[in-house]
């Protein structure tokens, strides 16, 4: 195959990815690695610095969107990225030493892990109206919008929304993801942030958290241009044109059938990262 | 209550920051993203017919993987120092957010922010100049 049908094919799978990652919420990053790797061969540190990439720029163009709309907390954001880049320049040292069969396998588990974590219902019952003493000496509280005017929140248990930050940071630098996931379930869960409040701030964090790698990715020769250029532009495309579209047609049932793609493709992806470990 | 309004960021100095970071971000994405286009254009018209292998790892010749090497191989044109330069400029986005946010929080004269914010920078800083 040569370069240009390779980058046609590659552009077009990135922008189905993109699409249906901003419709669902579940991110695009999620498709590209098992899409290169087990379509179309690609070794998995290439796979992980090319999604990196594209990570990078669909939480940079969401989050612009976010940001503006008011729902993002800027200041919880900056101090859990303490424990997100720190995590993430840890996770890309992990990766540069792991045997790729082992990242193989992480990966799949950590991808149906996702799966679960963004398939359960959002409850918004039992939020805290205070702060604690932590997140209050951390300017922490903030507001909202809502059809009747900003609605303020308090913010709980800030170590351990960063502890499972961090875990977070290594994630995304061990894998090249955004771990979204991960992000939302420390201050959803833990933080008791109001659920969009999560949401908004994760993807303000996600461009940081993976930027914090992507110069020891680009440094070791895993990020190619040739290969990362149709799946930036792809998924960028895609993500856009599916923020569009976000309120016209039917999420649920396409988070339902997108979960099953992800837990069909982390299956795959443990089962060859499994095979090449026995057979080598 | 009063003195707890006081120790609170006025919502509007909040908002015009967060519409300073929302331009910021959005100009840096489609910015990064022209120049990957470009660059693709011209890697695709001189080497579009060859084929690549991407099945064994070998990592990436030495000036495609460095700030210096990367911005030459731009400045002569070359298809993939294009590409990496518009790939160097997004992941600068993010980074050049925060740079930002330091300048906001200094603004306000909030030392505690100031300072996690440098060290965010700071490790941001590391990544992209480690060699």
């Amino acid at each position: 195959m040569n370069v240009l049908i390779l980058t046609i094919l590659i552009g077009l799978g990135s922008s189905v990815a993109g699409y249906l990652g901003s419709l669902t919420g579940l991110g695009g990053g999620f498709i590209i690695i098992p899409m290169l790797t087990l379509a179309f061969g690609v070794d998995i540190r290439y796979a992980i610095g090319t999604s990196l990439i594209a990570v990078i720029a669909t939480s940079s163009g969401a989050a612009a969107a976010y940001v503006r709309e008011g729902f993002s907390n800027i200041r919880i954001g900056m101090f859990l990225e303490i424990a997100t880049t720190a995590g993430a320049v840890v996770g890309a040292f992990l990766a540069l030493r792991l045997p790729t069969h082992a990242i193989a396998v992480i990966f799949g588990l950590v991808l149906m892990n996702s799966a679960y974590l963004s398939s359960r219902p959002q409850d918004e019952s039992g939020r805290p109206q205070a702060s604690d003493r932590f997140a209050v000496l951390l300017k922490m509280n903030g507001t909202y919008p809502t059809p009747h005017g900003p609605k303020s929140y308090g913010v709980r248990s800030v170590p351990a929304g960063f502890g499972l930050m961090a875990i977070a940071g290594v994630l995304s630098g061990l894998l090249g993801i955004g771990s979204g996931a991960v992000k939302v379930l420390a201050m959803d869960q833990a933080m008791r942030l109001p659920f969009k409040v999560s949401t908004a701030t994760s993807n303000f964090m996600i461009g940081v958290t993976a930027a914090a790698s992507a110069g020891i990715y680009l440094n070791k020769g895993y990020i190619d241009p040739v290969l990362t250029m149709p799946v930036v532009l792809g998924v960028l495309i895609g993500s856009m044109l599916g923020a569009r579209h976000l309120f016209g047609v039917e999420t649920r049932k396409l988070r339902t059938i997108f979960g099953a793609v992800i837990v069909v493709l982390a299956a795959q992806m443990i089962y060859s990262g499994l095979k090449g470990w026995i057979i080598k | 209550m009063d003195n707890k309004m006081n120790t609170a960021v006025p919502a509007s100095v909040n908002h015009r920051m967060e519409v300073i970071i929302g331009a910021l971000l959005r100009a840096g994405v489609v910015f990064s993203g022209s120049v990957v286009f470009l660059g693709g254009l011209v890697y695709l018209s001189r080497h579009g017919f060859e084929t690549v292998d991407y099945r064994v790892f070998q990592g990436e010749p030495e000036g495609l993987c460095h700030v210096g090497g990367i911005v030459k191989n731009a400045l002569a044109m070359h298809g993939r120092g294009l590409i990496q330069l518009g790939l160097l400029f997004l992941i600068a986005t993010p980074l050049s957010r925060v740079a930002l946010s330091l300048f906001a929080f200094a603004y306000q004269r909030d030392k505690l922010y100031v300072a996690v914010t440098l060290f965010v920078l700071g490790v941001l800083v590391y990544s992209l100049l480690y060699r």
